[in-house]
């Protein structure tokens, strides 16, 4: 057990050390940084610049830049943020914590719609109703996330019913307690909406796929014939035993927290990473951008391995396999 | 007897609507680049068959729109000014598929333009962008996902083909790939590249950094197909007859392959169109006044144009038909493989 675990975090950890270098290639390739633009000031002279790039290290050879970069993030400041002048990290765990909010609800809500609804459709497979379910899938799937998001916004603006953009608002500091909840939860209505109507299909389909498999096979006609209640059948056999794919599918919703929004954070500017990480990618700010890209991977990464995790004590079949060697 | 597959018709459906986008000279009836600084934000102007009088006309025509009174960008339409709208009439000239000088458009009119889904800050007509901003998102879409398969077939093949340690270290790569969030990683690779270009070089810029992202699935699927397809008794009695390396992969191996790739192009496609239009939207893509389906809505981050003219987010709406055409062919592409698959098993195991 202990070496399966170990297995998965070694991988875990070469994922993570192969995507920071990655990222540090791809600025080698950068035509300029963050102190081109100062170039066109004739009130900065070339001495100063060069002093800069030298303060930053922006002149060092790629592999120093890397050690020093790796010795930061070990401290846990992960670099220096031209723009904002301070270190990294502060700056993306508040922006991440901003992202969390949102994706950590959307993401609920939609395995929370996706699971009984799933489960009722693969119980009519086929039928009228389940067919239509599909084609509102259907439906959703082919509408892209980017004209979701802005016909969203575009509604909510024509109605006047939710406040468009932003996460709080501008006198949010005066208000009393429940009222900066009913504002903060009004601000999300919409990002949160778009997120779960983006996710839901997939969700649904996966969910109606695996529970209709378990619900073909000779043990469920042997529980019905033993007379066992529907409900009892559906969600405590049929739902355990097609719980493998679901697992994986979980495992990916966890890793999509920090990267799955960053569209709709853009489109709705809820203050999260993807209005960051765009914003510095402009600047060419560029550690704020390996720090955001870094900081996603660990997600991904990490949801994986919840995934294996959650697999692992889910199904005895994987842990027999594994457990062996 | 067996029945036609499925795939067919989405082919059909997809085929018509790249068509109207190839033509998009003869589809639009005005110039996509052409302003009209006298009328900006025009509303959609809507078609009638019935005039103000109650009169039935066998033409169908619009109302010009007048400015309200005491308002610069509210517009009311001019009952006593109707524009016949004409079909097969010639207009701004254009050259069909590149290379062919014409004149003759689907519709047009005299005079007042009709703008079916209304004109943009500079008065450009939306439905004539929106059609020609077709040509760069989906040749984006379609060169991004051919530079992808590309690259992909070039790894998974060598990987699959080769095995040993070639197969570990590639493979490897590939899963790092897989381990980035997508739209990060189209980001980060956009971002270490230079942001102001000529629109054609962006164009380029965008389909090599869409193309290089997403190598990484299709590779793994691929070597799969190549691992199975190199122990087939043919191939390896190919082999024992001296074959070469290229001709086992042309005539034996790359065939095998082949229904992965065109079911990984019905997936890829839709997904890439999108990136463009993300970074298009973003500003990252392809700059104005060229139009794309991603710089048509980058508008509406304005929230002005969002609160007064919500006309601009029609375009949003235009892809819709696409991807209902490449999911329906992916899916039953998808289903055809598998019957293929179990078919063909079926015979072996006989």
């Amino acid at each position: 057990m202990m070496r399966f675990f170990l297995r998965r975090l070694r991988h875990a950890l070469f994922l993570l050390v192969g995507v920071s270098i990655l990222a540090f290639l791809f600025t080698t390739l950068a035509p300029g940084n963050y102190f081109d633009e100062m170039r066109l000031n004739p009130q900065i002279s070339t001495e100063t610049l060069a002093a800069l790039r030298a303060q930053y290290q922006l002149d060092k050879p790629l592999a120093l830049r890397y050690a020093s970069w790796m010795n930061s993030v070990l401290h846990g400041q992960m670099g220096f943020s031209f723009a904002y002048n301070g270190p990294v990290a502060p700056l993306l765990f508040v922006r991440a914590r901003n992202t969390l909010l949102l994706t950590i609800t959307a993401t609920l809500i939609a395995w929370v719609i996706a699971l009984p609804l799933g489960v009722w459709s693969a119980e009519r497979f086929g039928r009228l109703p389940d067919r239509l379910l599909s084609w509102a899938t259907a439906g959703l799937l082919v509408i892209p996330d980017l004209a979701l998001a802005l016909g969203l916004l575009v509604l909510a603006v024509r109605t006047g019913w939710f406040p468009t953009g932003g996460m709080t608002s501008l006198d949010f500091e005066s208000l009393s307690l429940s009222n900066k909840a009913r504002d903060l939860v009004l601000h999300m209505a919409l990002p949160v909406a778009a997120l779960v109507f983006s996710a839901l299909p997939l969700l649904l389909r996966h969910v109606r796929a695996a529970v209709a498999e378990v619900l073909d096979a000779p043990f469920v006609l042997a529980a019905k014939g033993h007379g066992i209640s529907r409900r009892t059948l559906l969600y405590r056999y049929a739902l355990r035993a097609a719980a493998n794919p679901l697992i994986s599918l979980f495992g990916f919703s966890v890793g999509a927290l920090l990267s799955g929004s960053l569209l709709v954070e853009v489109v709705m500017s809820w203050p999260g990473l993807g209005p960051l990480l765009l914003e510095s990618i402009l600047s060419r700010d560029l550690y704020v951008v390996i720090g955001g890209v870094l900081l996603s991977t660990l997600f991904l990464v990490g949801g994986n391995f919840l995934a294996d995790i959650l697999l692992y004590w889910a199904d005895p079949r994987i842990r027999i396999e594994t457990g062996g060697r | 007897m067996r029945s036609r597959p499925t795939f067919v018709r989405w082919l059909v459906l997809l085929g018509a609507l790249h068509a109207i986008i190839v033509c998009a000279g003869f589809f639009a009836p005005y110039d996509p680049v052409e302003q009209d600084r006298k009328s900006p934000y025009l509303p959609p102007m809507p078609l009638h068959l019935m005039d103000a009088q109650g009169h039935l006309h066998l033409r169908p025509f619009a109302y010009a729109l007048k400015l309200r009174e005491g308002t610069f960008d509210q517009y009311e339409q001019d009952f006593s000014h109707p524009v016949p709208m004409k079909v097969f009439t010639s207009g701004a000239g254009y050259r069909l598929l590149g290379f062919l000088p014409l004149r003759i458009h689907l519709f047009g009119s005299e005079g007042t333009r009709i703008c079916l889904l209304g004109s943009d800050g500079y008065g450009r007509d939306q439905f004539s962008r929106l059609v020609y901003g077709g040509q760069i998102s989906l040749l984006a879409g379609i060169l991004g996902a051919a530079c992808t398969l590309f690259i992909g077939v070039c790894v998974g093949g060598a990987a699959g083909y080769f095995g040993g340690w070639r197969d570990d270290a590639l493979m490897r790569i590939a899963e790092l790939f897989m381990a980035l969030p997508w739209l990060y990683l189209l980001f980060a690779l956009r971002a270490f590249l230079p942001l102001s270009v000529s629109p054609l070089k962006a164009f380029f810029l965008i389909v090599a950094v869409i193309g290089a992202v997403g190598w990484a699935r299709p590779a793994r699927l691929v070597r799969g197909v190549v691992l199975s397809a190199k122990e087939r008794e043919f191939v390896r009695a190919a082999r024992g007859f001296g074959a070469t390396h290229g001709y086992l992969w042309r005539r034996h191996i790359l065939p095998e392959t082949s229904s992965v790739l065109w079911t990984q192009a019905a997936i890829l496609v839709p997904q890439f169109v999108l990136a463009e239009m993300t970074l298009s939207f973003l500003g990252l893509g392809v700059p104005e006044p060229v139009p794309s389906w991603g710089n048509l809505l980058s508008s509406l981050q304005q929230y002005s144009v969002l609160v007064s003219y919500w006309w601009m987010y029609l375009p949003a709406l235009a892809m819709v038909p696409f991807f209902l055409g490449y999911l329906g062919l992916a899916s039953s592409l998808q289903e055809q493989g598998e019957t293929y698959k179990i078919e063909r098993r079926g015979v072996l195991g006989a």
